[in-house]
Formats: structure tokens, sequence, C-alpha cells
């Protein structure tokens, strides 16, 4: 367990406004039938960091973001947001706690325009009942506009001003992977898991993506917890990095310390037995 | 003219205070920001710029100084000029995507003390080469996204300027001080300089005065009865002379109102919705309108597609007869009034055009084809001919008047008069006062009795319209003796939807040839349709089915050339297609998007032998260079086909130049 919490054990300083631990997940196994998917793994975020984890395909990364926003029930170990402990968590839960996230594939609702599917991730701010809504008068009409206010700062920030009235599934690949991070954005979250946010991209959309990672988390403060291959990205990107392997956590450190690390090493390239 | 004969508002400035006074609850200025139409109207837009001038002043702004303005269209962007000739100090607005040499330059020349810049990527920029600049003392910026952490002590945001210059005027005293320093401004201080984009050579800066500029406006307002009551959206580069007159001049000068779209992409839609009533864009930008609608309507229903086509042929037939008020069988005018509620009204309000009274193309030579299309569908198009030196306008079409082969009449107070060599040359009140810091090329383009060498070579035809040919020191002879006019030649190729650019050689040679740029949108759509598998731009471009349809093209712009006065030895013998698009950040084209011909010959030096030694094909590598500055090596073999000439048959007078 010499991996386990580096920062505590080895006093790595901690960056100004990232101490608290935001969520923390502690020996958490995930078996589905026979098959172990995670098998007691322990690591925690911190506020305010971007925290990257990685490994081969398999390793279990997806299921473990699927256990943080509840959507797997892991049958043992325990995972604690904000302090507090969570047992049967479910995703509209865990959205109402303030974490989003975006998926590895696109999962926008293709036949409504990129404004609509942004304002679908004000649903859970929304505050007024349906009736309301469909009347579209009075107070819901005002809370419409403040949401929309919301949204359209989101959209200038990621800069699709011109795809906001566009379907979205006649957009390129690239624009839909925007248009999804803006709706996460658009619940405002705590935490925002992104799955794969560079997946299929070429490099210039790679970089603008980068920079908008990079601004959510300065500009918002937003802690952000990222599942990415590219190995250049997560350097440059993440604060700490955690990496599994089969399911099982071999690493933890800040980019340069996991860089170094044989097991790692080992995991990626491959080792002769 | 009347407003400067009478004396009072010979400045911007003071024509802000008249509007502000005259029409103070008229829109001045909208920015759509956040989705929403912001706006100003003529009595915050002139609040906004008296503080804004106190702020600039405060940072130590004085009279005389330059002041760099870069960056998209925005509001506040135009309101610094404005407030920088407030204080008597010159505005030098520069192209916002010029790489980083490229505006080390013109600042450097410009002697800028101050910059107003857009944002973040700008700033940035600007900080990449302050080395460079050591009279840059302070910049402010537009849009502070992404600059909270940098270090604001020469760096300020525009808003705050603003800001802390109203609070400053609160104070009477300092009301009426800055107000002086307005009224100390006269019609002949220099107002502006604009750098063109310079074909050859280092870019120039042109100066003009208050009196040019005003002067200039006041010619196309009054040619084409603009008012307060105008629409104008503003997305062309600030940098450029057509920018800065209609959407910086006239709009001040007439009172119209001046739309900001949110940004180069909205262009189009930001438009339909405001619904301008004055337009002017090159040629390309109505070229790409055009291009986007017929590959779209590829893909609509066999009914509309029909439809669509049946109605433009009536249009074609028609349409600018009827636009032109000349009589047509009611047969038919009836048909085209069935045609405009089918089919023209819905496309021009896609095209956001439904209100526009006159738009304007210039800066190329527009196809007459595309020309036409709007025309017919009842878009009163025209042509102009200006240069920067002339404070823009040198020729309009008069209403009733218009042809696609030629640039008008000269305009109201100007005087044209062509050399030996056919070289036009002009004189007018808005002509510039010569270039910044640059006296011996002063004297070169000016002559001793005032008028301007505007450097192209035209001629007049029988009605008295200007038809240009080429830069006069391009066109040139082949070593046959006979003229060999290169643009000329490239624009008639450029004319078809599937050819993006064409470069032209031959000077000094056996024959002409040309190398030949496909348009990726237009031929990739055909390819689609055809079942033609690319993977690249330079694998499509190297398909024997793309030559074919390039060879077809080659040999209907020989037929055109070959049966006009003088033009029919310039027929182009051999020619290839290029394996990568000319681009402005590899140096081949200028900002403006118009050919680099000698570099580009050196850069592809060995196509060029190709073409004339009589090979089938050629090796080729190029260094390109891509958008974040990175450069990467593009190799090729590139093919060379031979073209059918045909025998000269000139008719005895000068005939129409239309390819096609």
């Amino acid at each position: 367990m010499m991996n386990a919490e580096p920062l505590n054990v080895t006093g790595t300083p901690i960056p100004a406004g990232k101490g608290e631990v935001l969520l923390s997940v502690q020996n958490v196994s995930l078996r589905f039938g026979g098959v172990k998917a995670i098998s007691d793994v322990s690591f925690d975020i911190r506020k305010g960091e971007v925290r990257a984890i990685i490994g081969p395909n398999g390793a279990g990364k997806t299921s473990m973001l699927n256990c943080i926003n509840g959507f797997y029930q892991p049958q043992e170990g325990q995972i604690t947001f904000k302090g507090v402990r969570r047992d049967k968590m479910k995703p509209h839960r865990a959205a109402a706690a303030g974490i989003a996230r975006t998926f590895q594939n696109v999962a926008l609702f293709k036949g409504m325009s990129t404004l609509d599917n942004i304002m679908t991730g004000r649903t859970l701010k929304m505050k007024r009942g349906f009736f309301w809504q469909a009347l579209r008068h009075g107070p819901a009409m005002n809370e419409e506009i403040e949401h929309r206010k919301v949204v359209e700062d989101i959209i200038d920030f990621l800069q699709i001003e011109h795809i906001r009235k566009l379907p979205v599934g006649k957009l390129p690949y690239g624009l839909q992977k925007r248009v999804e991070l803006g709706r996460a954005l658009a619940m405002e979250p705590e935490l925002l898991l992104l799955d794969e946010p560079m997946a299929g991209m070429n490099l210039e959309e790679k970089e603008d993506m980068c920079r908008f990672i990079l601004d959510v988390n300065n500009q918002f403060g937003t802690t952000i917890a990222l599942i990415e291959h590219d190995m250049g990205v997560v350097m440059d990107l993440s604060d700490r990095v955690v990496v599994l392997e089969y399911g099982r956590k071999i690493a933890d450190g800040t980019p340069d310390e996991v860089k170094r690390d044989q097991k790692v090493i080992d995991a990626y390239l491959g080792v002769a037995h | 003219m009347a407003s400067i004969a009478a004396g009072q508002a010979d400045t911007f400035p003071k024509l802000l205070m008249r509007n502000a006074r005259e029409r103070g609850q008229r829109t001045a200025f909208r920015h759509k920001d956040l989705g929403i139409w912001q706006s100003w109207t003529w009595a915050e837009t002139a609040e906004q710029i008296r503080a804004y001038a106190r702020g600039l002043q405060d940072l130590g702004l004085k009279r005389g100084d330059k002041v760099a303005i870069i960056g998209y269209n925005r509001p506040r962007l135009y309101w610094s000029m404005c407030a920088a000739q407030w204080l008597g100090a010159v505005p030098v607005p520069v192209y916002a995507d010029s790489v980083a040499e490229e505006m080390a330059y013109v600042l450097d020349h410009a002697e800028a003390v101050f910059a107003c810049v857009q944002d973040q990527e700008q700033v940035d920029k600007v900080l990449s080469i302050a080395d460079r600049l050591p009279r840059l003392r302070q910049m402010l910026y537009d849009e502070p996204r992404g600059l909270r952490d940098y270090d604001h002590g020469k760096l300020h945001d525009i808003g705050d300027v603003i800001a802390s210059g109203a609070k400053a005027l609160k104070d009477g005293a300092a009301g009426e001080a800055i107000d002086r320093e307005m009224e100390q401004g006269a019609g002949s201080d220099l107002a502006i300089i604009l750098y063109t984009s310079g074909t050859t050579g280092r870019p120039k800066g042109v100066m003009l005065s208050h009196f040019n500029v005003i002067t200039a406006a006041e010619i196309g307002c009054q040619f084409d009865g603009l008012n307060e009551q105008d629409e104008v959206i503003a997305y062309l580069p600030i940098a450029w002379v057509g920018d800065h007159v209609f959407s910086y001049a006239q709009a001040i000068v007439a009172g119209f109102c001046v739309n900001c779209p949110e940004g180069p992409e909205t262009v189009i839609e930001d438009r339909r919705e405001v619904g301008t009533t004055y337009a002017f864009a090159p040629p390309r930008v109505f070229e790409n309108m055009l291009t986007i609608t017929m590959v779209r309507m590829e893909d609509a229903g066999p009914l509309m597609r029909r439809m669509f086509h049946y109605f433009l042929g009536v249009a074609k037939q028609h349409g600018e007869k009827i636009l032109n008020g000349e009589p047509v069988p009611l047969g038919a005018l009836l048909l085209y009034k069935l045609g405009d509620m089918l089919i023209y009204a819905p496309l021009r309000n896609r095209f956001g055009l439904t209100k526009i009274k006159v738009g304007y193309t210039a800066g190329e030579a527009i196809g007459p084809e595309l020309f036409k299309f709007y025309r017919s569908i009842g878009v009163n198009l025209k042509q102009l001919y200006g240069q920067t030196e002339a404070g823009i306008y040198i020729t309009m079409q008069p209403n009733g008047e218009i042809r696609a082969d030629t640039v008008g009449r000269p305009a109201p107070m100007v005087e044209i008069r062509l050399d030996e060599n056919g070289e036009v040359l002009y004189r007018s009140p808005s002509i510039f006062g010569g270039y910044f810091k640059d006296p011996e090329k002063t004297a070169e383009t000016m002559t001793a009795d005032g008028y301007v060498r505007s450097g192209d070579a035209g001629f007049f035809d029988e009605t008295g319209h200007l038809k240009i040919i080429d830069r006069a020191k391009d066109v040139g002879k082949l070593n046959s003796g006979e003229l060999f006019p290169p643009k000329y030649i490239e624009n008639k190729l450029k004319f078809y939807p599937n050819i993006k650019e064409a470069v032209a050689f031959g000077q000094g040679r056996g024959y002409a040839t040309v190398a030949v740029n496909i348009d990726l949108t237009a031929v990739g759509n055909w390819a689609e349709r055809n079942n033609v598998v690319y993977a690249s731009y330079q694998e499509l471009a190297g398909h024997d089915l793309v030559y074919d349809m390039v060879a077809r093209h080659i040999d209907e712009v020989n037929r055109s050339l070959a049966a006009e006065p003088m033009m029919g030895g310039a027929q182009i013998k051999r020619f290839l297609i290029l394996h990568k698009e000319l681009d402005a950040d590899d140096g081949e084209l200028t900002r403006t998007q118009k050919v680099r011909r000698g570099f580009i010959a050196e850069r592809y030096a060995p196509l060029v032998a190709a073409l004339y030694d009589g090979s089938e094909a050629a090796d080729i590598s190029t260094e390109v260079t891509f958008e974040d500055g990175r450069k990467g090596v593009i190799s090729a073999r590139v093919k060379v086909r031979d073209a059918k000439t045909y025998p000269v048959t000139a008719p005895e007078r000068p005939a129409a130049a239309r390819a096609a």
C-alpha cells in the first residue's frame, strides 16, 4: 500500500486551494457475476484538482466512473462525497448532489438543437412544476430566462454560437463532444466526470478540448476526474493520476511520479515473464 | 460636400456628437452577445466614447500618438478608433489574422504606443512580439476571458477604462476639458492609417485625413441614398478600407446602425436576423453563400429541386430585366412573380438579403454567372472599383447601368485618366495624403498634377464604363510579343465553382500555362454524387476525372480568349492541379486572398519547369505551416496535361469579357 495515499505519505505539497477531499473511494470492489471489474481500489479526489484515471483497455476505468456517479453499486467498500457516505446511490441523486458526467460514446438528444440539449442540463435546477413550464408564462418564463442566461454563458465559453440552433445529430463528432461537455457544465457541478473526452478527435480538436477542460477548472473551480488514453494529454492536464490495471490500482501520484513507476511502465509496455 | 461646407462637424468625433444631438435615440451599434442583440443608441455611444477618450487620456495617450486596433468587428474596437480620434491620436487598424511577424512590422512601423485588442489570443500575440516594440506602452482588451491572471500593470479592460473615464468626467471642468480636446480636431488632421495588404513587398501605411474619409463616405451615401434608416453588418477586416468606410465612416456620416455579429461563423445567420439594407462583400462571400445553397439543394427532395431549377431558369431569363426596369412580356412577369413567392423571396431570406437596398462587391473581379444570379433573384448587387489610396471609391455602377464585366463609371467627384500603358490614374478630394514614413513610394504613386497611379491597367468601353484587365505591371508579354494578362486568365478560371484559385504563368515564355486549386466543397460534393472516393484534398486533386473536369473548363476559357481582341495569344497550352490549397499562412496568398504569383512560381519551381519542358508529371515537396505555427512537409507527384487551343477569331470591337 505504498502508493495508496502518496500525497499524504510522501508529503508532496498540495497545490493551493486543492486541499480538501471532495470524494473518496475506499476499498471498492465491483463484481459482475464471477467477473471482478474492480477489486479493492482506494483513492481520493481533492477539491479543485484535475484527476486522471488511466489504464489499459478493460482496466475498470469506466466501471469506476459508473460507481462514482451511482450507475453501479459496488459490492464492497464505500464512496464518500463531500464527507457524506453514500450507500444506495442512484445517478439522479448523484447529479442532484453535484456530480455531472459525459460519456465515452456521445449521448445527446440527436434531434434537438445544441441550445435545447444544453438546456436539459438545467432540468434539476428548474423549480417550477410541469404545469407552469407547459404554460410558459409568469414565473416559469422568468425562470426560463434565468436558465437561458446560464446556457448562453456556456455557449459563449465553449465557442459554439454558430451551432446554437442546429440539431446536434448533424454536427461533426468533435462538436458533439463539446455540446456534451456544455450540457454537463449546465448542471454547475462540483465534480465533473469526463469519460474519454478526446477519443476520436484530431489533434486540433484535442488541443481545443484540453483548453476548455483547463478553463473549466480555472474559471469555475470545477473539480474534474477524467479518463483518457492519450498519455500526452493526461500528463499535461492532470494534477494527479491514478493507474488501474485488471481492476486493481497499481499507482497513484503526480504525472511525473506515475511516469517513472515501473509497474505503470510494465502495464503499458508489457513485460517479459 | 454639404456638411463639410457647413463647416461644423469636420471630424468623426464631432459628427458623433452631432448624431447624439440630432438622432440620440436611434440605434447606433448592435452586437450579438450571449445570444441577444445588445444595442447602444447614438446618445449612449457618444457618452461611452467621450468617457473612453478621457480614460485613454488618463493612461497617457496624446495628440499624434498612434493606436493599433486589432481584432474582429466589435463595437468597442470601433469606439476605440473614435476615442483615439477624439484626442487627436491616430488609429491604425491591423488585420487580426496576420501572423506575429507581419503584425510586428506594422506595429513597429506605425510607431504604435497603445494597442486596443479584442481578446486573449490577440493579447498573447502582441505580448509575444513586445520585445520588438519598444514604443508600445499600454494594451487594452475587450473580452476579459482568460486574462484574469495576467499582469495588469500595462494591460487594461476597455470596460474599466471607460468606467474610470466616466467617473472622472462627473466633474464639470473635466467634461469641458475633454470637449475642448475634441474641438481642437480639424478636418485636415490625420484620421487613420490603413496598411495595404501588399501583393508585393512590405505593407504601406496609407494616411487619410478626416476630410478624405468623410468625403469618401459622402460620395457613397449620396450615390445610393443612404440614410439613418439603413442597417449594415460589420464582418470584414477592420483594417480594410472597405470596412472602414462602410461600417465606420458612412455609419457616422449618415447615422445608420452598425451590427456586429457574434463571430465569423454566424454572419449569415446574424445578417438574416437583422435584415441589413446595405451590404458590402468581396465576391468570395457571395460565392460561398451560393455554393452552400447549391450543395444543399442537391440533397433536397426531387419536387423541390425541380421547382428550384425551373424558377432559377425563369429568373435567369427575365430577372435582371425586371430589376433594371426593362419591359418583359406579361406572362414572364407573372411567372417571375410566382417564382418570387415560391423561390426567390425564401432564398433572399436565407441569404439575409430580404431588405437589401443595394449590395456591393469589390476587391476582386466577380464571376458574371454569380453576379447575374444574385441580380436575377432581385438583389441589387453592383460592382465598384476602389483602392485604399482613393479612400475607396474610383468607379461605381449607377442603377440601370449594371454589367458583370465592367466596374462602372467614375464615382462622383472622381476624375480618371489613362496613361499610354493603359494604367488607370485618378484624382478626387478623398485621395490619400501619402504613405506613412515613405516619401519615396508616395512620389512614385502620385503624379505632379495630383493624380494617383492605381497600378491597374484598364480601358473604357464604348458606353463609358471602365474595364480592368490586370495590375499594370503584371500585364506581361509572351516571348512572341503577344499580350499576357495573368489575372484576367485566372479570373476567367475562378468563375467556375469547381476552381478555387488559379495561377497563370507565361511572362517571357513561349505560351501561357496555369496551376489550379480545386474547390473542395464543390468538387467534394461532385465526387460524392459520382462515387469518386478520396481521402484528402491531395488525392482528389490528382484524380483523373477531376483533371477531365478542369480540362473542360480550360477549354471553354480558351474559346472565349480566342474570341477577344488582343487576348487570343494568351490561351492556356498546359495546366496542372496543385496538390495543396494555396494558403495565406504559407505566404502564397495575401491576407485579402490574392495570389502572390512570383512567390508561387519560386516555391513550385519544379512544377513550373514541368509545365514548360513537356514532361507528363513532376515531383514536388513543399513546407506548410499549420494554424498553430508548426511546420510540416507535403510531397506529391503532380500530373501535367495539355489543353486545346483555338484559332484567334477576335471581333472588331472589344467584346464582353465573360467566361462560359
